[in-house]
């Protein structure tokens, strides 16, 4: 499947991933951050059981102290 | 368009500036300047010197209130903004609340946790309401990293989304300064589109 991930196209063997699976094959552990998949919000409570499907749009930000 | 004209449009609607510390006080000047109608500022921090680094403060405020503060200077800048100030810790409880009605919102905490809980409380609760976030302005130089990033019609981020502050990168006025008035570049572009 491939998706976009921050504006960038992805290509995983998987036809569908959670979003654990994308953070941990991406190895993106900083933990503080917001994930939004088609515009939608997801709680961190839902990263397990959240599946991301071919073509989805995925933006996550990331969030740094400072200000 | 004429600024005159930029101005009245402007001066229709109302941001709000979640924090008056380093962003948002700069952020709130910036939009004072350009005609913004209402601005919306909640904080509950008073002024302290090491905040004058960077925070848009005087000396003679020092143990102010930062939104009296702001309030007192942005009335300086442009008399003819609304200047509606809130001094709370805000929460998921109370975000909703002050921020209804408000057309953008900017974020302007600086603690990541606090960030990410402003952001949550908004995209769920003030559904539709765009909000510009300021992430990663920690340190000096590194120009280039600096960018803006549209997300989706309801959330923006400016900041390179990498220096996290610490005792050795410490937040200073440049940086500060430069993803806040990002942030107020931003909030203009957004009330400008709209009717």
């Amino acid at each position: 499947m491939r998706i976009i991930l921050n504006n960038r196209n992805e290509e995983f063997t998987e036809e569908t991933i959670t979003v654990n699976q994308v953070l941990a094959l991406k190895k993106l552990s900083f933990k503080m951050r917001i994930i939004k998949i088609n515009g939608v919000l997801i709680s961190k409570t839902k990263y397990a059981s959240t599946v991301i499907h071919d073509g989805d749009n995925v933006q996550i930000l990331y969030l740094m102290s400072g200000g | 368009m004429r600024f005159s004209e930029i101005q009245r449009h402007l001066g229709k609607f109302r941001v709000g500036i979640a924090g008056a510390g380093g962003l948002g006080s700069n952020c709130a000047v910036a939009l004072a300047r350009s005609g913004v109608g209402t601005l919306v500022i909640s904080d509950f921090d008073i002024i302290e010197e090491n905040n004058l680094s960077r925070q848009y403060y005087f000396t003679d405020q020092i143990g102010m209130m930062k939104t009296i503060a702001l309030k007192e200077s942005l009335a300086r800048i442009n008399p003819d903004v609304f200047v509606i100030i809130h001094q709370k810790r805000l929460d998921k409880e109370n975000i909703p609340v002050i921020f209804s009605g408000c057309d953008v919102i900017a974020e302007a905490f600086d603690k990541a946790d606090m960030k990410e809980m402003l952001i949550e409380t908004v995209q769920i609760s003030l559904p539709g309401i765009p909000l510009v976030v300021g992430s990663g302005m920690a340190g000096w130089g590194m120009n280039e990293t600096i960018r803006y990033r549209k997300i989706d019609d309801t959330l923006y981020v400016c900041g390179d989304e990498s220096s996290e502050m610490s005792d050795d990168l410490p937040p200073m006025a440049p940086r500060v300064g430069i993803v806040a008035n990002m942030q107020a570049n931003v909030v203009v572009e957004i009330l400008m589109e709209l009717e």
